[in-house]
């Protein structure tokens, strides 16, 4: 199973590849990962989608915490929450392509950031799932590009993790 | 200032060598009379007798190398320390601040080289954060799983010129990174009432006692219990091994006892032990009818490999503490008939005696027969440090030690090469002590350099090597396992003279051939006790080490000699 484990790190030279190594070392699996600064510059946020049964998940939280450079974190998969994703692609669009997209674009709440007269960049947030029926939905169209931030998340309600 | 904040950290010895890089650091050790260093003659060897000491004495050892080569020569006694969870601080020097990144001359990323082998790692870059520094990694390395800390200083931090106002902090506070105490009470209550309920018992300790300073609670508990015990290979002397409630070593080459134990248990307790794969065999048919209760003070360590039905995340000493107090109070009796059944089929397993000894023949010296006469000589009271192979087994196997901190070996690496500088770390610590290496052939040629530091300061180590003319424990598994095929495992045409070579270093060296021979000339080699020397005893070179698991099998499944299986 999809699990998104949100990570408050110190904000220090190494303690990304310490996560990253974690990783890697211990042969679990990234799908994607998001880091920057929280309003506190002394901490990261980090949030890792990962994918593994409760088991390996509860390895991974336990390793996790003991790397010294985590201060806190939370399976936000655990409970209710809310996911986003941002992805920027850039498509041909010409002819009757052009409003083909636009009008899958408008479906999908997406925004087109740039055009010139052959190409559309657009920007689509959301699910990691509603990005990838973005994707479906314009099969047919020339996609030259794409780039996704991967999965950023808050737990819904009270619930807040913070140091 | 690094040399004072190690001293007022309380250090007394550290292990290393000098280079470029840390060449102020060693000039202040030459400036000062607090901090004793000990010159090895391979980054490796300081690590291991860091190593050595830390096991022996519980506190940390330390290590001061220099950037690129002595970094990363140090870096397999980091993995060796990491593995076994050993409080170690290993000080790097590193090129100057200015240069890192660019390639400069003997510089290596030692940060991220030693990144997956260290429980944390510092580089400074400022020359007021090196008090802070030290505190925190002395800090980290000791508390809750010790292990390594690398401290990475570039040349400039060390700079004297830079002055600074020194204060050494008395402790230190880290928001990411706290000490589980207590186990969870509610937990600890459930435990004690199965383990109180049990019909089959059998307590399974390792080096998490040790380590957590829990010898005589866990001896106490064990006691009261009347339930037998298994020490792991990191674990022994945990609980006496001569006791009778203790079954000895168990796992791949545990006894037959044990491992029977284990299997046909119905609790098994374990306290800081990891469930590793020497001593389980195949997880799947792990202990079918047990419940396990596991205690240990890294929750990362529980359920990794088998699920524990209680688990207890805490301290070996307070949890043991709150269950002798539970068990004070608790209703539930234990049920003495059942025990003494128990205790009936594990005395039919025992009389198996499946260390039991076949002599050879032609007065050919037999490799356990060595370790029987070292025990018999040294009154078991030696510390004994080995190195990786047979002759490790047959220490651990017939070696009795009763008390923690005696036996030192590399567990969870298996390190070839470690045991001989860790006698000499043990030496140091103790330096009236008897301090043995075991030793085979094959290891003792990894790291037989630090002869020349054993001379230079004086540390009557006594080497005594099982000297099969072979890789032994590799030769033992192709003889099982690849038809006799010795790819790479013999090179008796090639050994050198070992007599030769411990007098070329200074010391004196003993060669015993015959069992009729073995008790007399170890006891004239043990009486020289001011004299590092190097015994030679020619073994049977066909041994095998057995019990021994097989593969694919469950804990109940041994091969019990050449002929005899389970």
């Amino acid at each position: 199973m999809r699990h998104i484990i949100s990570i408050l790190l110190e904000n220090e030279p190494g303690a990304l590849s310490r996560v990253v190594g974690l990783f890697s070392q211990r042969n679990y699996n990234i799908e994607s990962l998001t880091v920057a600064p929280t309003e506190d510059h002394t901490l990261s946020r980090l949030t890792i989608t990962t994918v593994g049964d409760d088991r390996k998940i509860e390895q991974i939280t336990k390793h996790l915490n003991k790397l010294v450079d985590v201060v806190k974190l939370v399976d936000l998969t655990e409970g209710a929450h809310i996911e986003r994703e941002l992805m920027l692609i850039k498509v041909k669009a010409t002819g009757a392509q052009r409003d083909e997209v636009n009008r899958t674009a408008d479906i999908f709440r997406a925004q087109i950031v740039d055009v010139t007269s052959t190409i559309y960049s657009i920007q689509v947030v959301g699910t990691s799932a509603k990005l990838d029926a973005f994707l479906a939905a314009i099969n047919g169209i020339t996609i030259l590009e794409v780039a996704r931030t991967g999965v950023s998340g808050v737990s819904r309600g009270e619930k807040v993790l913070s140091v | 200032m690094l040399i004072r904040a190690l001293h007022d950290e309380g250090v007394e010895l550290i292990y290393g060598y000098p280079g470029g890089a840390v060449l102020h650091i060693y000039d202040a050790i030459f400036n000062q009379d607090k901090v004793e260093h000990i010159l090895v003659r391979h980054e490796q060897a300081a690590t291991h007798a860091a190593d050595g000491y830390a096991r022996a004495t519980g506190r940390p050892g330390v290590v001061l190398v220099t950037s690129g080569p002595g970094a990363t020569n140090a870096v397999t006694g980091i993995a060796t320390a990491f593995m076994d969870s050993i409080p170690m601080i290993v000080i790097s020097g590193q090129v100057d601040s200015s240069l890192i990144g660019s390639d400069g001359f003997q510089e290596t990323d030692m940060v991220g080289i030693s990144r997956p082998i260290v429980k944390h790692s510092f580089m400074v870059q400022n020359p007021a954060d090196i008090p802070n520094i030290v505190k925190k990694a002395f800090y980290i390395a000791t508390t809750g799983r010790p292990g390594p800390v690398v401290i990475d200083i570039p040349k400039d931090v060390t700079d004297p010129s830079k002055k600074f106002k020194y204060s050494y902090p008395e402790s230190v506070k880290l928001r990411s990174y706290s000490v589980p105490a207590k186990g969870h009470t509610g937990q600890i209550k459930k435990a004690v009432e199965i383990l109180l309920a049990a019909k089959r018992p059998i307590l399974y300790t390792g080096g998490g006692v040790i380590q957590g300073e829990g010898s005589a609670l866990l001896t106490e508990l064990t006691q009261k219990l009347g339930y037998p015990i298994t020490n792991t290979l990191m674990g022994l002397g945990a609980y006496p091994a001569t006791d009778k409630q203790f079954l000895g070593m168990l796992g791949m080459h545990g006894t037959y006892e044990a491992n029977m134990a284990m299997h046909f248990s119905d609790v098994v307790l374990g306290i800081g032990v990891r469930f590793d794969d020497r001593v389980t065999n195949t997880i799947s048919k792990f202990c079918p009818g047990a419940k396990i209760l596991h205690v240990d003070i890294d929750p990362a360590s529980i359920s990794k490999t088998v699920a524990a039905d209680v688990p207890i995340v805490g301290s070996v000493t307070s949890v043991i503490e709150d269950m002798l107090e539970l068990i004070k109070s608790s209703d539930t009796k234990i049920d003495r008939k059942a025990l003494d059944l128990w205790w009936k089929q594990i005395d039919g397993w025992r009389e198996k005696d499946s260390l039991k000894v076949v002599p050879a023949e032609n007065d050919v010296i037999k490799p356990q027969q060595v370790i029987q006469c070292l025990y018999e000589i040294t009154n078991g009271d030696a510390y004994v440090s080995s190195d990786v192979g047979q002759h490790q087994m047959f220490a651990a196997q017939y070696y009795k030690f009763d008390k923690p901190r005696r036996w030192i070996n590399s567990g969870g690496l298996g390190t070839m090469g470690f045991g001989f500088p860790a006698a000499m770390g043990v030496q140091l610590a103790f330096p009236d002590a008897v301090s043995v290496c075991v030793t085979g052939e094959g290891s003792f040629q990894m790291n037989l350099q630090e002869l020349a530091t054993c001379l230079q300061y004086n540390l009557p180590v006594k080497i005594v090597c099982l000297n099969n003319q072979a890789l032994g424990m590799v030769k033992q598994w192709q003889d099982m396992q690849y038809g006799g095929r010795y790819s790479h495992s013999t090179y008796a045409e090639s050994l050198p003279d070992f007599i030769k070579l411990a007098e070329a270093y200074g010391h004196v060296g003993m060669r015993i051939e015959k069992l009729s021979e073995l008790k007399q000339k170890m006891t004239e080699a043990f009486a020289l006790k001011d004299r590092l020397v190097f015994i030679d005893v020619m073994v049977d070179p066909m041994e095998h080490v057995y019990p021994m698991a097989i593969k694919g099998g469950s804990m109940k499944d041994m091969i019990l000699s050449k002929t005899e299986r389970t």
